[in-house]
C-alpha cells in the first residue's frame, strides 16, 4: 500500500503525530518540496571567483550547469569575506544573467534617430579606421612651445575600476603605443 | 563603511564584540552609525578643522606616543627660516602667487636644504602647471637627507613639532564646534577616545573612503588623519593606519597599473614636455641621486618596463626607447577633457565599464560634451545612459539637444561579465586575487582583453607599412599574446608579462631582482613577485581557517605579499615589538634577520643599529631604524616640506560653495584650488559674495548598500532595483518645516547648474547643525539613478547638480559638499526647466566669475 496516498500523509495528520506539532517544518512540506535540490547541488562544477562589485573582494563560487552560471555563493574559505556577500554580490549571478543584458552590437550612426545592427568584427574594423584618423589628424610632434611632446589629444579613454590588471595593462600599453594620453579611469573620481 | 563596504565591516563588528570602540564621523547617518558607539555629525566640508582640533588635542595634553614621534617621524626636522605660515598671513603659507594662483613651495622646505634638493613638486610646480603633485605617485617628492638638521628634544622653535604646535593652535574645541557644528563635549569624546586608544599596547585606526576626497582639498583632509596617526604611533603597527576603502573592484588595481593620465605602470611618472628631454633628466626627477629609500632605484624599474613593452626595440642606444612615450603637459584628467569635448576639441571616446552621464560630477557637462563627439565607443554590460544620452537625455527634454542634429556616432560593444574571463583584480588592501573564467561570454559579448588585443592587432595590421616615426611605439611593441581557440588571449601570459623576467628567462621572484641594464623585464615593478616561483600567487586559496591571522596564504598583495606597509614600525627603534599585544614584525638576534607574523617590509637582514656611512643613497642610506622606506629621508612626514601643491601641512578652507564664511582664515577656500570659470561651469556664490543667500543649504552626495556607483551594474537588475527603486533627499524635520517638504512628496534642489527632483525622507538620521551661530540644513543625496529608458529604474542624477572645483594635487572633483536650494514639489518639464534655473542664477547675480576667486585674502 503506497503510504503516500492514504491520509497518514496529509499535513495535518504528521504535524499532529510527529515532531512539528506547529506545522512549520517538515510537517508542512510537500512531496515536490522534499525532491527539490539546491542548485549548488545539481552543478556540473564550480568555479573560484571575486565579487565584481566594491573593492572589499569577497570570495564568490560560481555555480555552472550546462555551460551557465545559474549560482553565485559567498566562498567559506576567503579569509576576507568568510562565506558572507552583500545585496549587491549576493546579486551578480542576476548581473550575469540579466534579463537586460545587451549581447549583440549596437550601433547609432551620425544623426540617427536608433541603433542598428552590426557585426562585431566590422565593428571593431570600424573603430579601428576612427582611430587611426582622429590620430593621424591630431598628431602632435611638438607643443607650440617646441618640446617634444608625440601625442595626441584627439581622444580619450575613461574607466578600468572595474575591469581586470591584465586589462588595464593592455589599454595603458595600447594608448600610450598610440600617444594617446587622455586615459582616466573612476580612480580619478 | 557598513552601507558602502559591508562585507568588509563585519571586521569592525568582531572588534567591536572585543571591546573595540567605533566612531562614525560622517555628516550622515547610516548603518554605520547606527551600530557605532557613537556618531558624530559634522558639516559637510569641514574636516580639516576637525582633524586639526584633533591634532591640536594631541599636543596640547602631550599626548603623542614619545618614542615613536622622536625616532620614526619628521618632528625633530628643522624648518628652514624662510617658511611661513598660513597662522600669519590670513590662511596662506609664504610662497603664493597670486595672479597664478599657485605656490612656489621653495620656502617650505627643511633648513639647509640645498638647491634643487626639493626636487619635483618643488619650483616647477608654478609653472608646469597642475599635473605635478600627483605625478609623483608614491614615489613622493625628494628630500637631501644629508643637510638635514634635527633637534631630538622637540623645542627649536623651527622644529617640525614646534610649527605643527603654532599651526594647530587655534583649533580649539570651541573653534570645531563652530565649524563643524559637532558640540565640544562630542569632539572631546571622541579626542578622549582616540588617544586613549593609542600608544604601546593599543592602536587606532581610521577608515576613509570618497567623503574625504571629493574635495577640493580632499588630500590635505588624509594628510591631517595621516598627522594624527604618526603622533599616536599607530602607522605600521597592527589595528592601526588609515584604510583607504575603495568602491570599485579593482579600482586599487587600475591604480597600480592605471589607466590614469599622469602615472605609467608602478606609479612612475609619465614624461613631461619641456621637463623629460632625456631618460636621464626623466630618472633624475624620480629618483634624487643623495636620496634614500627605494625610489633610488626607479632606473631598474622603469627600464624593466620599457623592455616590457617594447622588447629588443628598446635599447641602451636609444635611451630604452624612452621617446616612444607621450609627455604630458599639466592636467589631461577626465574633466579637462571634458571641458575640451565641450569646446569641440576632442573626436573620439572610450567608455570602458563607466557611466559619466550619470557618475561624473557635472554630469550635464559630461552629456554635453559626448555630444559633440564624433565618435563614441561604449563597452559595458548594460546600455547605459552614457550610450543613450542622444535620444533620452535630460537635454533632449529641455530641447538642448536635437537626436536629428548629433552627429556622434554611437558604437556600442557588449562587455564580458567577470564570470567569463579570468584575472586578477586588486582589492582595498592592495591584494590581487584571480578569478576563474567559468563560462565563455554571450552573443558578441567580449573581454576588454580580447577587444584591446584584437584592436592593437589590427591598428599595427593598417600602419604596417608606415615609415613614419610615430607609428614605431605602435609597431615595435610587443603584441604576441597566445590565444585559445576562441580568440581570448591569455590573461596568464599578461599577469606573467607584468611580473617581469630575468635574463634567463626565468620570471622574476621580487623587484630587487631588477636591473637597468636591459637584463630584465617587468610590466609593474611593484607587481613582481605575484608571479614568484612560477606560481600564479594570486590564484592562492588556502582557506583561512587553515593558517595565520594575516593569512599570507591567500591571493597576493603587492610589495612583495606585505599585508601591512611599513610594518618595521611596529618594532621599536631596537626592533622588538611595542608591545606583545601589538608585535607584528621583529628583529630576531639569534637569527640575525626580521621575522614575525607579516613579511617584514624592511630589508630582511639590515639590523636595528645599522648606521648608513657617510654619503651612502637609495636603500644602503636608509637606517636601521628608518621605517619609511620608500620616504627619501625614511620618515613619517608631519609636516611634508615638498611635494604638495596646496601646503605643508593641512589648513581648514571652506569649499569651493559654502554658505558659511571661513571663521578662522580671511582666506574662504583652497587658494590653489583649480577652478574653471566657464559659462557651463557655473559656480553659485558662497558667503561674503552677494547672493548667497539664494543658496542657502548644504547638499553632498553617497551611495547605498543595494546600488553601485553610476547604477550600471545595479540599476540593471530586478533585485536590486526593488530594494532601492527610487531616487530621494534626506532632509531633517526641522529643513522640512522650513521648507513645508512633505514625507514622500517631491522636492526640487537647485544649484547654478540645474535643478532635480527627488522624493523626500524626512528623517532625524539629518540633523541641522549650530554653525557660527547659524543654523545650517543639509540636503543628502544618493547618486545612484540617472534619465534613460533602459534601466529597470531611473531618475535624475544627483551629480547633475555639482559643478567643476577641483583638487589642485590630484584633479579630484568637489562633490561631497555644494551649497543648494531646495523647494517643494516636482521641477519644471523641458525647456521651462532652464528658465526655472536662469532665474535662480539672476537673483543671484551670478556671472562666470562668480564663486571662482581663489584669493580672497
Ligand atoms: S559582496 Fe558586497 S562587500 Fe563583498 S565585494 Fe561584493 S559588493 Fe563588496
Amino acid at each position: 500500500m503506497d503510504l503516500g496516498k492514504t491520509f497518514l500523509s496529509w499535513p495535518v495528520v504528521r504535524q499532529l503525530t510527529g515532531d512539528d506539532p506547529l506545522g512549520r517544518g517538515k510537517a508542512a512540506q510537500s512531496a515536490r518540496t522534499a525532491a527539490l535540490q539546491p542548485r549548488t547541488k545539481t552543478a556540473d562544477r564550480v568555479v573560484d571567483s571575486i565579487c565584481p562589485y566594491c573593492a572589499v573582494g569577497c570570495g564568490q563560487k560560481v555555480y555552472v550547469k550546462d555551460e551557465k552560471v545559474v549560482q553565485i555563493e559567498g566562498d567559506p574559505n576567503s579569509p576576507v569575506s568568510r562565506g558572507r556577500l552583500c545585496p549587491k554580490g549576493s546579486a551578480s549571478e542576476q548581473l550575469v544573467n540579466s534579463p537586460g543584458r545587451v549581447t549583440k552590437v549596437r550601433y547609432r550612426r551620425p544623426y540617427g534617430t536608433d541603433w542598428e545592427d552590426l557585426d562585431l568584427d566590422v565593428a571593431i574594423d570600424m573603430i579601428a579606421d576612427r582611430v587611426v584618423e582622429t590620430r593621424n589628424r591630431t598628431w602632435q610632434d611638438l607643443d607650440d612651445q617646441g618640446h617634444k611632446v608625440r601625442r595626441t589629444l584627439g581622444f580619450a579613454s575613461l574607466g578600468g575600476a572595474t575591469l581586470d590588471n591584465e586589462e588595464n595593462y593592455l589599454i595603458k600599453k595600447l594608448f600610450t603605443a598610440l600617444g594617446a594620453v587622455q586615459i582616466e579611469n573612476q580612480a580619478r573620481i | 563603511m557598513a552601507e558602502c563596504h559591508p562585507v568588509g565591516f563585519q571586521w569592525v563588528m568582531e572588534a567591536k564584540a572585543r571591546g573595540a570602540k567605533v566612531i562614525h564621523i560622517d555628516p550622515r547617518f547610516t548603518r554605520t552609525s547606527a551600530v557605532s558607539d557613537t556618531h558624530v555629525p559634522l558639516r559637510a566640508g569641514s574636516d580639516i578643522a576637525f582633524l586639526g582640533g584633533v591634532v591640536r588635542y594631541i599636543l596640547e595634553n602631550e599626548l603623542y606616543f614619545e618614542e615613536y614621534v622622536k625616532a620614526y617621524t619628521n618632528a625633530s626636522f628643522l624648518v628652514g627660516e624662510e617658511f611661513v605660515d598660513s597662522e600669519d598671513l590670513g590662511g596662506l603659507f609664504s610662497g603664493y602667487d597670486e595672479a597664478k594662483a599657485t605656490y612656489d613651495p621653495t620656502s617650505w622646505g627643511y633648513a639647509g636644504a640645498s638647491e634643487g634638493s626639493v626636487g619635483k613638486g618643488g619650483a616647477g610646480g608654478a609653472d608646469k602647471g597642475h599635473a605635478e603633485g600627483h605625478s609623483l605617485g608614491s614615489g613622493g617628492p625628494s628630500v637631501d637627507p644629508h643637510t638635514i638638521q634635527r633637534d631630538e628634544t622637540l623645542q627649536h622653535p623651527r622644529s617640525v613639532f614646534q610649527v605643527l604646535k603654532r599651526h594647530y593652535a587655534r583649533y580649539t574645541p570651541e573653534m570645531v564646534e563652530e565649524v563643524c557644528g559637532v558640540p565640544k563635549e562630542l569632539f572631546l569624546e571622541v579626542c578622549e577616545a582616540v588617544t586613549a586608544n593609542s600608544g604601546r599596547e593599543r592602536t587606532t585606526c581610521w577608515v576613509y573612503s570618497v567623503g574625504w576626497t571629493h574635495h577640493s582639498v580632499g588630500v590635505q583632509y588624509i594628510r591631517g588623519s595621516a598627522i594624527i596617526q604618526l603622533l599616536l604611533g599607530n602607522m605600521g603597527r597592527p589595528g592601526g593606519g588609515i584604510l583607504a576603502l575603495r568602491g570599485h573592484a579593482s579600482i586599487q588595481g587600475s591604480t597600480d597599473i592605471p589607466t590614469l593620465f599622469n602615472i605609467l605602470p608602478g606609479y612612475l611618472p609619465m614624461p613631461k614636455a619641456g621637463a623629460d628631454e632625456s631618460f636621464e633628466s626623466y630618472l633624475d626627477t624620480i629618483r634624487n641621486h643623495e636620496q634614500k629609500g627605494f625610489w633610488a632605484n626607479a632606473e631598474s624599474y622603469s627600464v624593466s618596463l620599457q623592455k616590457a613593452w617594447w622588447g629588443e626595440k628598446a635599447t641602451v642606444d636609444n635611451g630604452w626607447a624612452f621617446d616612444y612615450l607621450p609627455r604630458i603637459s599639466g592636467d589631461h584628467g577626465t574633466y579637462r577633457t571634458v571641458l575640451d569635448m565641450n569646446d569641440g576639441k576632442v573626436d573620439g571616446y572610450f567608455l570602458l565599464g563607466q557611466n559619466p552621464a550619470v557618475g561624473s560630477a557635472h554630469a550635464r557637462l559630461q552629456r554635453l560634451g559626448m555630444a559633440q563627439l564624433t565618435w563614441l565607443v561604449v563597452r559595458d554590460l548594460n546600455m547605459i545612459e552614457s550610450a543613450t544620452y542622444w535620444k533620452d537625455g535630460p537635454e533632449i527634454e529641455t530641447g538642448e539637444l536635437k537626436t536629428e542634429e548629433i552627429g556622434t556616432e554611437v558604437f556600442f560593444l557588449p562587455a564580458a561579465a567577470h564570470t567569463e574571463k579570468s584575472g586578477t583584480f586588486t582589492q582595498t588592501q592592495r591584494m590581487l586575487q584571480w578569478h576563474h573564467k567559468a563560462v565563455d561570454p554571450p552573443g558578441d559579448c567580449r573581454s576588454e582583453l580580447e577587444f584591446f588585443h584584437l584592436l592593437g592587432q589590427k591598428l599595427r595590421e593598417r600602419l604596417r607599412d608606415s615609415e613614419l616615426e610615430r607609428d614605431r611605439p605602435l609597431l615595435d611593441l610587443t603584441w604576441d599574446y597566445p590565444v585559445d581557440e576562441k580568440g581570448e588571449p591569455s590573461a596568464d601570459a599578461v599577469l606573467r608579462e607584468i611580473n617581469g623576467f630575468g635574463p634567463d628567462g626565468q620570471l622574476l621572484n621580487s623587484y630587487l631582482q631588477m636591473k637597468p641594464d636591459g637584463s630584465t623585464s617587468g610590466g609593474c615593478w611593484i607587481y613582481t613577485g605575484v608571479y614568484a616561483d612560477g606560481v600564479n600567487q594570486s590564484a592562492r586559496r588556502k582557506p583561512g581557517s587553515e593558517q595565520s591571522w594575516v593569512a599570507p596564504d591567500w591571493g597576493w598583495a603587492w610589495p612583495l605579499n606585505r599585508r601591512q606597509l611599513y610594518n618595521r614600525a611596529s618594532a621599536d627603534p631596537d626592533g622588538k615589538p611595542w608591545s606583545e599585544r601589538k608585535a607584528l614584525v621583529w628583529w630576531d638576534e639569534d637569527q640575525a634577520k626580521w621575522v614575525g607574523h607579516d613579511v617584514p617590509d624592511f630589508e630582511g637582514t639590515k639590523p636595528p643599529s645599522y648606521r648608513p656611512p657617510e654619503g651612502a643613497t637609495g636603500p644602503a642610506a636608509l637606517a636601521g631604524d628608518d621605517p619609511f622606506v620608500m620616504q627619501a629621508d625614511g620618515k613619517g612626514w608631519l609636516y611634508a616640506p615638498s611635494g604638495l601643491l596646496d601646503g605643508p601641512m593641512p589648513v581648514h578652507y571652506e569649499p569651493s560653495e559654502s554658505p558659511v564664511r571661513n571663521a578662522m582664515y580671511h582666506q574662504q577656500g583652497n587658494p590653489t584650488r583649480e577652478t574653471f570659470a566657464r559659462k557651463d561651469n557655473l559656480q553659485n556664490p558662497s558667503a561674503g559674495e552677494p547672493g548667497a543667500d539664494v543658496f542657502p543649504y548644504v547638499c553632498t552626495t553617497y551611495r547605498l548598500t543595494e546600488h553601485h556607483t553610476a547604477g550600471g551594474l545595479s540599476r540593471w537588475l530586478p533585485y536590486l532595483s526593488e530594494l532601492q527603486p527610487e531616487f530621494f533627499c534626506e532632509v531633517s524635520p526641522e529643513h522640512a518645516r522650513e521648507r513645508g517638504l512633505e514625507h514622500l512628496g517631491w522636492a526640487t534642489i537647485v544649484t547654478a547648474r540645474t535643478a532635480i527632483e527627488a522624493r523626500v525622507l524626512v528623517t532625524d538620521r539629518v540633523v541641522p547643525l549650530k554653525v557660527g551661530g547659524k543654523t545650517i540644513h543639509q540636503v543628502g543625496l544618493p547618486y545612484h539613478w540617472g534619465v534613460g529608458g533602459d534601466a529597470v529604474v531611473s531618475g535624475d542624477a544627483a551629480n547633475d547638480l555639482f559643478g567643476l572645483s577641483l583638487d589642485p594635487n590630484v584633479h579630484i572633483q568637489e562633490s561631497k559638499v555644494a551649497s543648494c536650494d531646495i523647494v517643494p514639489g516636482r521641477r519644471p518639464r523641458g525647456p521651462e526647466l532652464l528658465r526655472f534655473v536662469e532665474d535662480y542664477r539672476s537673483r543671484a547675480g551670478i556671472t562666470v566669475e562668480t564663486g571662482n576667486q581663489r584669493f580672497t585674502s
